[in-house]
């Protein structure tokens, strides 16, 4: 899947990138994962990342979301470096969306407002919050529900709800959908493309699925065996792969 | 089969009839193991915590022995605390030997281990993945432990019960530190035996059918506990 490589584009949202990573190498019992001159997600701007399986698709999104260590390289956040004493303040401006739907063994509810608490807003703020994410994801009937009682679909949703509510600067997709059926991607990819839109946060998406593509992402990077071979516009960088 | 009749018929007298001796060596055993149960809680669960989260050197070796102790033979544990408690002991100054601190030293020692061990495997046990997405959500290191030990309750409890069950039901520590002396440091295993070797073995059984129902009221409680969360 070796194509032209391009830099990323700058023009849809604003040119300087919140997140940036420079000269980045991730190296895992001597095998080499990552090998990234340099890749960047802009505010506004929701980037798909595409490769086949093992090309370190999620291991990129792990270093950008400061829950990895790279081996060497920089990472910058509006310019400033991923210090160690950092991390917590800088995890706080982003969300993670897993592939399962990774919840606290608690309630819908506190699940949502338990890390708004951990980033410090009041209880009655973090009600309030809760409560408008968990309508907009149309799960607000399940607020009381344990997470144990939930259906796939509806675990999903939840964690989608629980990283909306934080409100992120740069939110993390790891092919949230993979592990739902047709019917229920199909709502929350309905749902999510006009809430990705108004969030305007950096948005990293990685899937595999590329009909999910034109309803999220403006933006794509390919990355083969560690190594971005592709970054554009989508529709540039899709006709750019192999039929 | 006349002599277990006779003993649970006598066990019934003796809670009827609150008979004091008997809750007075009741109460004991609940202090002695209630709390020996919770010092290791104190120390167990940390250590379970952080051998099931860190890589060190040695980490393999350390397992080995939280594993080991898991079996230590309480009559093994009960010399090597009288050979420090005794007056020529390096805690001899003391003078904690045939004391109920002494059976609560001996006890906490047999039980943290357990509760180590248990805590370790149920920390372990949560999925790594979420470790992950709970650090995503910005938790401090203390916020992330506490989440941790939380998604790890139903074992953390599993850990609590096989830990008192272990001191609660020991005899041989007990005994050696603790003299079984009347009124101060006689507990219901040490009496059972007594009355053994006394030949009273309708009042042996009455002193193990008691042990048997506060060890299982404790354990109902713990359980009732862990069921109803594992329910939210």
């Amino acid at each position: 899947m070796k194509t032209s490589v391009s830099q990323p584009r700058t023009s849809i949202a604003s040119a300087t990138p919140l997140i940036e990573a420079r000269g980045l190498r991730l190296v895992h019992n001597g095998r080499e994962i990552l090998a990234i001159d340099r890749f960047a997600l802009r505010r506004g701007e929701v980037t798909a990342l595409i490769g086949p399986n093992g090309a370190g698709k999620t291991s990129l999104l792990l270093t950008l979301a400061a829950l990895q260590t790279p081996t060497a390289g920089e990472l910058l956040w509006n310019g400033r470096g991923y210090a160690e004493s950092r991390l917590i303040e800088l995890r706080r401006r982003m969300a993670v969306v897993f592939q399962e739907p990774l919840l606290l063994d608690t309630t819908v509810e506190r699940n949502l407002a338990f890390p708004l608490r951990m980033r410090g807003l009041s209880r009655g703020d973090a009600r309030r919050r809760v409560r408008h994410w968990l309508e907009r994801f149309g799960i607000a009937h399940l607020a009381n529900r344990g997470i144990r009682h939930l259906s796939g679909g509806e675990a999903q949703r939840t964690s989608l709800a629980r990283a909306f509510a934080l409100e992120p600067d740069a939110l993390f997709l790891d092919e949230p959908f993979s592990a739902l059926d047709f019917h229920t991607r199909k709502g929350l990819l309905q749902d999510l493309g006009p809430t990705l839109r108004e969030m305007q946060a950096a948005v990293l998406f990685v899937t595999h699925d590329y009909s999910e593509l034109p309803l999220l992402a403006s933006t794509a990077a390919v990355l083969d065996a560690g190594r971005i071979t592709a970054c554009g516009p989508l529709e540039d960088v899709l006709a750019c792969l192999p039929s | 089969m006349s002599v277990l009749l006779e003993g649970l018929r006598e066990a019934g007298r003796l809670l009827i009839t609150l008979d004091p001796e008997v809750l007075d060596i009741t109460w004991r055993t609940l202090q002695i193991s209630g709390t020996a149960t919770f010092i290791s809680v104190l120390i167990g669960v940390p250590v379970g915590t952080v051998v099931a989260l860190a890589r060190f050197t040695g980490r393999g070796l350390t397992v080995s022995f939280i594993n080991f102790g898991m079996g230590l033979p309480p009559v093994v544990v009960g010399l090597m605390t009288w050979l420090l408690l005794t007056r020529y002991g390096p805690l001899g100054m003391f003078g904690l030997l045939y004391t109920p601190p002494a059976m609560i030293i001996a006890q906490a020692i047999i039980a943290s281990p357990i509760v180590a061990g248990f805590s370790m495997a149920a920390i372990q046990a949560v999925n790594p993945k979420l470790r992950l997405q709970i650090l995503s959500l910005g938790a401090s290191r203390l916020q992330f432990l506490l989440l941790l030990l939380w998604e790890a309750r139903l074992g953390i409890l599993a850990a609590v019960m096989a830990g008192f069950g272990g001191v609660v039901s020991e005899v041989g520590a007990s005994m050696m530190v603790g003299g079984n002396v009347r009124g101060l440091t006689r507990v219901l295993t040490t009496a059972t035996v007594l009355e053994v070797s006394k030949g009273k073995f309708e009042l042996a059984t009455a002193l193990s059918a008691i042990l048997l129902m506060l060890s299982f009221a404790v354990t109902a409680i713990l359980s009732a506990l862990q069921q109803r969360r594992s329910r939210a």
